[in-house]
């Protein structure tokens, strides 16, 4: 009964003790410090989602129809009637940039997260099993990169047809395979780390020491894969719609309008430009958003 | 008074970081007598390597040196250009490091390695560097020296590469040797076989300036020994004087951690606490939170290093001022 | 005499070292560790006294021989099977920078043992017995949620001990716990283990290349050259009077800190080390031996010895 009654008191205040010893950093706190150490990526983060409020309010902020055709308007400059001009059919850039957005950060985001996501997951699973599922796996990933990317993607599109799901399906299909090698490496190098022996040692079980000992780790270098593979994507998709095999005119995407605005780059260079300096905008704002965020996970740099 | 082969005077060097420089060697002064081996003692971070370096005129960036001047057989060369440095570099000091393997081109055979660094600093016809590599090679021990010359060093062991790394150093007759850590990667018995090899280099006329956290290397091979502590010397005097009559607590400390380790029994004494961070030093004595004899002044103002004895100095208020004899 | 905790029976590894020669890491060793004691393994890098840790403990697979767990055999059962018996044979490793995960905190660093063996129900509980392991092993407990890289390398060894000493083994491996620490931070972390060993009842297999730390913290010793075991015993018969030429010479070349005997009686050994890849036929040791005869050339020297100390030689020293 008296001892009881002592362990309570020992517990209560080592409790107490707890309460002083802080808490675990949760996700708020880690967006909170990204936003006091690194401003540069919080304005990047900023303009990502000011791109993505617009294309999801496209048809609210749009001040003309992005499709009509005007052919008194042709190939008019950026002004007060049109706030960045019109292109070579009289429709209004601002209203189809607002529209192709849409397009163009689905088709920069979600076939890369596919393809890291497919990549990233076999890439462990070979690199950490071995034997002849790494043999599988490699061998399949060495086929996709010894076919060239653009011809494989033209040859998909011609089996699956048009459609922004197939764009999707194609871009992911053909960027996989150079995710799976990286991942694939640093698993191998991570594997044969201590502490992934240490943790052997304990008796964790191997699916466990997959997410997490190796997938954090990796972490790093995905980010830097997500922040390069975005712009790969949004040009790629750009040049499969050149070839006619992507979004089609009268819709809009801004590789569509980059490649239509080149036959007019001498008199009406506003419809290239445009859409260019979206695209590098929203490129650099990932890049400098990956840069903060792989910072921000990195525990060298954490509560110091 | 005994020519000096290297004497630094007042070396400083250190870190430049966004929370202010590292001062990892302050106030550094070290002779190096002709033909003697001269030891720097110290734990990890303790800025003894960097001393070598900067008397070496070899800083990693950004680490840089601050201050200091270092007389190199009579002369000042710690303002010299960087092309007459390097070209002291090897002929007239060399340097060997802790781990053999990174320090020789995987490539290249290691007599090639030797005979280029002859060609460096002589203008010899290629088959004479050869030549003289071989004949390194055998002068430090290397047995069956002309084939091992044609061997690349991942073919060597640790101890043939170590050895390969000090016949590339000496094979240019340099008066002054750095030795950083040269045993610690090695076995023992491989170690006892090199630093036989560097008491014999000494005795053939070369002088050494030996770094290492290892006193019985220390024991067996110096004839003076400094003793540094978070960037500064604290103790210095002749071996014998050093290991019989430590006079600062670190050394102290260090000398009786090992001979407990030694001597047996259940506990092992210990020094309290960790190396302190340079950037935040304690005022006063660097090494005063871990003093057990650490007095009012001790925590106020940083001791001198002032002689206690003929040839031995102490950093520390308390150390008694031995009888002059 | 306690009760056998570990045995191996015969105990080889080999590797593949590629053109279809393989490294012989460790060959035809037995031997038995007794709970509650500390098994010293010494030797020179690349004799197999790292292989032979991790085989006894089940991290690597031997190519020959078994482990017995008293008196079990552990070597050949299933993940599944040995999955239970797995938190009684743990592993100090020698890098404390390379052993602990760099992205996990000091609490997700102790829980993660608990968690594999299920040792707390709550995450309260899980937190209260990380603080209470943190507190045996002398980290303070404000550090909690602190990652790896801002301890010292002291600091860092002492949570390694935390994790394996969580799940309550029965022994513990120590590779070269202390090699990469300063003298007075490696004598703290050996104060600390004998002090578990003294109030937990561990048993150690304890290897290192230091013979002065062997020395201090070895009930017995076990000597290994080029993968076989060449002599075991008492510590103090082995340090005061070694049999084997080998622990003769390990034993001499170490470098005394102490002035006064400076190359004092220092035979050195002479020659290379022979490859693990092709070792030489009878005794291993026989090709850089001063007092090898024919006999050495040709017949494997077997351990042999009355009560606890053996030596593999067919001429012992005196």
């Amino acid at each position: 009964m008296r001892l009881n009654r002592q362990r309570q008191i020992v517990e209560a205040h080592d409790i107490r003790l707890e309460s002083q010893i802080g808490e675990a950093e949760r996700f708020g706190d880690l967006m909170r410090r990204m936003a006091r150490e690194n401003r540069l990526a919080m304005v990047s983060a900023l303009v990502i989602l000011l791109f993505i409020l617009g294309a999801v309010f496209a048809p609210l902020l749009s001040p003309y129809s992005a499709s009509e055709m005007d052919m008194l308007h042709r190939l008019s400059p950026p002004g007060a009637g049109h706030l960045l001009g019109t292109d070579e059919g009289g429709r209004d850039i601002l209203s189809r940039m607002l529209y192709g957005s849409r397009v163009s950060l689905l088709v920069g985001v979600v076939p890369t997260l596919l393809s890291m996501a497919l990549g990233a997951a076999l890439g462990m699973l070979a690199g950490f099993a071995g034997g002849w599922i790494d043999a599988l796996v490699m061998r399949l990933a060495d086929i996709m990169l010894a076919l060239p990317s653009m011809l494989l993607a033209m040859v998909i599109m011609y089996t699956l047809g048009d459609g922004l799901i197939n764009v999707f399906l194609t871009l992911s299909l053909v960027n996989w395979a150079s995710v799976a090698r990286i991942v694939r490496s640093q698993t191998l190098s991570l594997k044969k780390s201590e502490y992934v022996e240490a943790a052997r040692v304990i008796g964790v079980k191997r699916p466990v020491i997959l997410l997490r000992h190796i997938l954090p780790n990796c972490l790093p270098t995905l980010i830097v894969l997500f922040t390069l593979n975005v712009p790969a994507a949004i040009l790629t998709e750009s040049s499969l719609s050149f070839l006619g095999l992507g979004v089609q005119p009268p819709n809009a995407s801004w590789g569509l309008m980059v490649n239509v605005g080149r036959q007019y780059l001498y008199n009406a260079p506003w419809l290239s430009f445009v859409p260019s300096a979206a695209i590098m905008l929203i490129v650099l704002a990932f890049n400098f958003l990956g840069d903060g965020l792989r910072d921000v996970l990195d525990p060298h740099l954490k509560n110091n | 008074m005994e020519p000096m082969t290297l004497r630094a005077v007042g070396l400083c060097a250190g870190i430049p970081t966004q929370k202010g420089e590292i001062r990892a060697v302050n106030d550094v002064s070290i002779d190096v007598p002709a033909g003697s081996i001269v030891g720097i003692v110290g734990e990890s971070g303790c800025g003894k390597s960097m001393t070598a370096r900067a008397i070496m005129g070899l800083m990693r960036s950004p680490a840089r040196m601050t201050g200091g001047e270092i007389w190199l057989n009579g002369r000042d060369i710690a303002r010299l250009p960087e092309r007459q440095r390097r070209a002291l570099r090897g002929s007239e000091m060399s340097m060997i490091f802790q781990e053999p393997m990174t320090s020789l081109n995987p490539v290249m055979k290691v007599g090639r390695q030797v005979a280029e660094a002859v060609r460096l600093h002589a203008n010899v016809s290629r088959q004479e560097a050869d030549r003289r590599a071989v004949e390194m090679f055998e002068a430090v021990g290397i047995s069956d020296a002309a084939s091992r010359a044609r061997c690349y060093p991942h073919q060597l062991s640790g101890g043939l590469r170590q050895r390969v790394m000090i016949a590339m150093a000496m094979v240019c007759r340099p008066k002054l040797l750095i030795a950083d850590e040269p045993t610690t990667a090695l076995d023992v018995t491989v170690e006892a076989q090199i630093l036989r090899l560097m008491r014999n280099l000494c005795d053939a006329g070369t002088s050494i300036l030996l770094i290492s956290h290892n006193l019985g290397v220390i024991a067996q091979l110096c004839d003076y020994v400094y003793v540094m502590y978070a960037g500064r010397i604290v103790e210095q005097a002749g071996v014998i004087k050093l290991f019989d009559h430590p006079a600062h607590p670190y050394t102290r400390g260090l000398l009786n951690a090992v001979s407990s380790l030694r001597r047996g029994g259940e506990r092992l004494d210990t020094i309290n606490g960790v190396v302190p961070n340079l950037l935040r030093l304690p005022e006063g004595c660097s090494f005063s939170l871990r003093c057990d004899a650490c007095e009012a002044r001790c925590a106020q103002e940083m001791p001198e290093l002032r002689e206690i004895a003929p040839g031995h100095k102490a950093r520390c208020h308390l150390a008694e001022r031995e009888a002059w004899s | 005499m306690s009760e056998v905790l570990l045995e191996a029976r015969h105990l080889s590894k080999t590797f593949p070292a590629g053109r279809n020669r393989r490294v012989h890491a460790v060959s035809d060793v037995s031997l038995r560790l007794f709970a509650g004691e500390t098994l010293g393994l010494v030797g020179e890098s690349g004799c197999g006294k790292s292989t032979l840790g991790r085989l006894l403990i089940r991290l690597t697979a031997p190519s020959a021989g078994e482990v017995l767990l008293r008196g079990e055999r552990i070597d050949d059962l299933s993940e599944a099977a040995f999955a239970p018996r797995r938190r009684q044979l743990q592993l100090i490793f020698q890098d404390p920078y390379a052993s602990l995960n760099p992205r996990m905190t000091v609490r997700e660093l102790i829980a993660e043992p608990l968690k594999t063996c299920r040792a707390c129900p709550t995450r309260e509980a899980t937190t209260q017995r990380v603080l209470e392991l943190m507190d045996a092993v002398g980290v303070a407990r404000e550090f909690l949620y602190r990652y790896p890289h801002q301890f010292s390398g002291g600091q860092r060894q002492r949570i390694g001990i935390a994790r394996a000493i969580a799940a309550e083994p029965a022994l513990i491996v120590c590779d070269e716990p202390v090699s990469a620490l300063d003298v007075s931070v490696q004598n703290q972390i050996l104060n600390l283990l004998r002090e578990l060993q003294a109030s937990r009842g561990f048993s150690y297999l304890f290897i290192s290349h230091d013979l002065s730390v062997v020395r201090h913290i070895s009930d017995r010793v076990c000597v290994m050259f080029l993968g076989r075991i060449c002599e075991t015993g008492p510590t103090e018969a082995i340090f005061r009077r070694p049999r084997h030429p080998y622990t003769r010479f390990l034993l001499d070349a170490v470098p005394q800190p102490d002035p006064h005997r400076r190359g004092e009686s220092v035979r050195l050994l002479s020659g290379e080390l022979p490859s693990a890849v092709n070792p030489p036929d009878g005794c291993r040791f026989h090709t850089r031996c001063p007092y090898a005869t024919r006999q050495c050339a040709s017949d494997e020297p077997q351990l042999h010895g009355e009560g606890e100390s053996c030596v593999a030689c067919h001429h012992p020293l005196e």
